[in-house]
């Protein structure tokens, strides 16, 4: 049943627009101590020394602590253990922290941190993905290679391929570091508890990653570490390993002096310690027919990955599975490749490889299309992928609805795109505002896939009184995700959204559930809380089916109401609840949800790499000034298959929000780097949309329920992030009839 | 030295004269809706109204708004806890999502509607265009503050905020 809801309902919205919501930084605490991290100014260099003494008598200076305090583990990561809490050896990148400085108040620690010596001798270094590549210097010594990772698909025999092409094409593509740009910074306020628990109040996206990095570092079991779930200032993927440093070193610092501390990051320590998305250089040979048919594809991508390994491994294969985009081909030979430099580190950002592969193949399909004169729509539909296909990797593309033509067309109509098309300048007009129209579109596989174990678990306990409370193991970004699991559970139960109370979430209340990303939450999340509402529901059934003189099997839910056969034979839910504790059976559903089975071969680059897929289709109309180069948008659509939209409103503000950062990732953004060393390191130079920079956008939800999310519901986060750049790309040539290889797009006077 | 803080005059002790303002609002008096986020106001997550005009108060310091009035988001909403009708807006429209610059915007926005009540949505993007949001790509927040025009126009909103005496 679907519930009652609201057009547009949060569970937090009232106290977000009264201000009252508590972000990390808001949290107060008696005793409380401040921190601030110490920074070098080296980029590549080998550390002698890290002199503390004077920041330790600056007055109001509890303590400096280094890399020698650390009682446990001082290298972590999610993949590789590479990543320091405090450089040791060596540092490897220019938001490297060598020290953190506590003091009785924030001034004080800042101003005492400029106090920190660090003597180190400085070594070459690898700003270049290529030059790392050849290993003439190491990064991590201990690794013998500055290469993370490589990923291939192998498919069919490409030299075959391109002998049966009418026509090769090849390409080169580059993209640019991109700062996520969450409004609240890296925050961390950690209590040690007189139980010898450290609470972890935090700005994070991932409690549990935390929980391991804190407690690694901290040499305590898990159970002795609590991260409590703290209202999140955004994330965007940007709040997992960094943000888990900044809690881990502020848990040593509450631990070692034993009283609360607080760490909230400054803007300009945010942008040049937290990891960024990857640049990548990508290399694309294509063989088409005279038909438009892609006979093969040949590819080549490197991606930096900065100083530490992070998610380099798992961005890097999301890029591999789907680096042919949308499209069949029967031939793929594909290299991807992830190689440390000492730029600033690279890890999870919304799209996760996708963007990237976006940006040149959905441009690459409109050059091929170009060449065989036919249209880039025609080329689209003859390769792309059609329910029951084999993918690049060999999946076959069933048990769901391949929605890929139904958003396409859903894009073309609400556009008129064939019409507009026609209106488009090429660069030809006499306007000085020549019109351009794009369009690009995805495919992309749902949740983690063959990256790693995919569960989640979700607790729904019933008090007395018949009120519920949830727990589920995915976290609150601020995309809504509390609010779509309380609907789910509320629809489930038959019961009136008031019933639901989501639980402050915490490491020690419900089993670790992986991080919230990957768009996983409305997917994993929602799976388990319908799985936790069955398991309830069978509980009060059993305990009820008696008195409503039905079997178990035969109860119903609805309408606030538990009903036998007959809708006479009735008790609304709290009665049937107070049925159950007066029987001593406590009414608690508990649900894991496990994501189908995923399949991956490192060698063949073969697999059923995701349980499901979903489907995406954006345009974007736009006039760029034949004087200026000034590029404004007039329009965007986009169109997404979600599965199933529990909660309307929230899913179109991740269209609007995804197609908004895709715009900065076409236009605007990009990490200045100079000699390693980030340029730009706040809001006025780093340029995130504004609101003037952005059209007026439409969302479209396509619906096909999946049936492998017990919700229906799919994934919306990444896909809407993942295509506007190279519509935008698509549509400023045929505005202006010049092609732009790199991100940003730089339009100058043409 | 004195201000109307919304609603209630208070007097401020000469020593946080010199005190930025925004650690004075979050720290001193625990009015933590001001955020701060860039330290150099270029985000606009602090903004509060001063005498009904946005202000980003981490570039400013305490002495700056004496003798003024001052109102924060804490200030909007009735005391009996009752919203806005331009933060019932916000809640309806989906424009909230991680919440983080929705104080700031909430007060531009009124600042804007007090003196244009009747805009395009054109004017309203405009407005709001010195107060950077990741999240919403600033869609629903044009549709929250075209949704609650109407009540500037028919209404003397003076009477509904609690930062204006009465």
């Amino acid at each position: 049943m679907k519930p009652m809801v609201p057009k547009s309902w949060r569970n937090d919205a009232v106290a977000k627009v009264t201000g009252r919501t508590k972000y990390t930084d808001d949290l107060k605490f008696a005793n409380l101590l401040h921190a601030a991290p110490v920074y070098s100014d080296f980029v590549h260099a080998r550390i002698n020394s890290i002199e503390t003494a004077g920041a330790e008598k600056y007055p109001g200076v509890v303590r400096v602590i280094t890399a020698r305090d650390v009682p446990g583990a001082n290298r972590v990561g999610q993949i590789r253990k590479d990543y320091r809490i405090f450089a040791d050896d060596k540092i490897r990148y220019n938001g490297d922290v060598v020290a953190l400085v506590v003091a009785e108040s924030r001034d004080i620690a800042i101003r005492a941190s400029r106090l920190v010596r660090v003597e180190a001798i400085p070594l070459p270094a690898l700003l270049d993905p290529e030059e790392a590549l050849q290993d003439k210097v190491l990064i991590h010594e201990d690794l013998y290679t500055n290469l993370v990772v490589t990923h291939k698909v192998r498919r069919g025999d490409v030299d075959e391929g391109f002998r049966k092409a009418d026509l090769v094409i090849e390409e080169d593509f580059r993209t640019q570091f991109v700062e996520h740009a969450y409004m609240e910074t890296e925050a961390a306020v950690c209590v040690p508890r007189s139980d010898g628990v450290t609470e972890v109040y935090g700005s994070m996206q991932h409690p549990f990653s935390t929980r391991r990095f804190v407690a690694a570092c901290l040499g305590t079991p898990l159970g002795r570490v609590e991260v409590v779930g703290t209202p999140l200032g955004g994330g965007f993927g940007g709040k997992d390993d960094t943000a888990a440093i900044v809690c881990a070193r502020t848990a040593l610092a509450a631990r070692l002096l034993n009283r609360p501390v607080k760490t909230m990051y400054r803007r300009d320590w945010s942008i040049r310690e937290s990891y960024k998305r990857h640049p990548y250089h990508i290399h694309y040979k294509m063989g088409l027919t005279r038909d438009g048919l892609i006979t093969a594809v040949q590819c080549r991508m490197l991606a930096d990955a900065g100083a530490y390994c992070s998610v380099t491994p798992w961005v890097t294969w999301r890029s591999t599975v789907q680096c042919c985009g949308p499209y069949l081909v029967d031939n793929v030979h594909c290299d991807v490749l992830g190689v440390y430099t000492n730029n600033v580190v690279t890890g999870a950002m919304r799209g996760f490889g996708s963007p990237q592969v976006n940006f040149a193949i959905e441009q690459l399909v409109e050059i091929a299309a170009a060449k065989l004169g036919l249209s880039g729509i025609e080329f689209r539909r003859r390769n792309m992928v059609r329910q029951g296909c084999l993918t690049i990797t060999g999946q076959r593309l069933d048990g769901h609805k391949v929605a890929m033509g139904e958003v396409l067309d859903a894009v073309l109509k609400e556009t008129d795109y064939e019409r507009n098309l026609g209106r488009c300048a090429f660069g030809k007009s006499d306007s000085d505002e020549w019109y351009g129209i794009g369009l690009a579109m995805s495919y992309r596989g749902v949740s983690l896939g063959a990256e790693g174990a995919d569960l989640c678990a979700a607790a729904i306990d019933v008090q007395p009184d018949g009120s519920i409370l949830l727990d589920v193991g995915v976290h609150e970004n601020g995309q809504g995700l509390e609010s779509a699991m309380s609907i789910l559970c509320a629809g489930e139960l038959g019961v009136d959204l008031r019933h639901i109370h989501y639980r402050r979430a915490s490491t020690s209340s419900i089993p670790d559930s992986g991080t919230t990303v990957a768009s996983r939450g409305t997917i994993m999340g929602g799976g388990a809380v319908l799985l936790a509402a069955r398991d309830l529901k069978d509980k009060i059934s059993a305990a009820v089916a008696e008195k409503l003189r039905c079997e178990p099997a035969q109860v119903r839910f609805a309408h606030g109401r538990v009903e036998g056969r007959d809708s006479s034979d009735s008790l609304s839910f709290d009665e049937a609840i107070r049925e159950m504790w007066q029987a001593r059976l406590v009414p608690r559903g508990f649900g894991v949800f496990r994501s189908p089975k995923v399949t991956w071969n490192d060698e063949s680059g073969q697999g059923d790499a995701y349980f499901t897929w979903v489907y995406g289709c954006q345009a974007v109309e736009l006039t760029v000034n034949r004087k200026t180069g000034k590029v404004r948008l007039l329009r965007a659509v986009a169109a997404h298959d979600v599965g199933r939209a529990v909660n309307p409103e929230m899913v179109k503000g991740q269209f609007y929000g995804g197609m908004a950062m895709s715009t900065g990732y076409a236009l605007h953004e990009e990490v200045g780097m100079k000699d390693g060393k980030i340029a730009t390191t706040n809001l006025n130079t780093y340029r995130i949309p504004r609101s003037t920079d952005l059209p007026e956008m439409t969302a479209i939800i396509v619906e096909n329920p999946d049936p492998a999310s017990p919700s229906g519901a799919k994934s919306i986060g990444e896909p809407t992030n993942e295509i506007l750049a190279p519509a935008i790309a698509n549509a400023i040539y045929n505005a202006t009839g010049r092609r732009h290889f790199s991100l940003p797009i730089r339009t100058t006077s043409p | 030295m004195k201000l109307n803080l919304n609603g209630k005059d208070i007097e401020v002790p000469a020593e946080a004269a010199e005190k930025r303002l925004v650690e004075f609002l979050r720290e001193d008096l625990d009015l933590t809706g001001a955020k701060n986020a860039c330290d150099i106001g270029a985000c606009g997550a602090c903004t509060i109204l001063v005498d009904e005009e946005p202000l980003k108060i981490c570039v400013k310091r305490v002495k700056d708004v004496a003798g003024h009035r001052v109102l924060t988001i804490e200030g909007m909403a009735a005391e009996d806890g009752t919203l806005h009708p331009l933060q019932q807006a916000f809640v309806e429209a989906g424009a909230i999502q991680c919440g983080f610059c929705t104080p700031g915007m909430v007060l531009t926005a009124h600042a804007f509607l007090l003196k244009h009540p009747d805009p395009t949505r054109d004017e309203i993007r405009r407005a709001i265009s010195r107060n950077l949001c990741r999240c919403t790509g600033y869609q629903q927040i044009i549709d929250a503050i075209e949704r609650a025009a109407p009540f500037y126009r028919e209404t003397n909103i003076h009477e509904h905020t609690a930062a204006t005496p009465r």
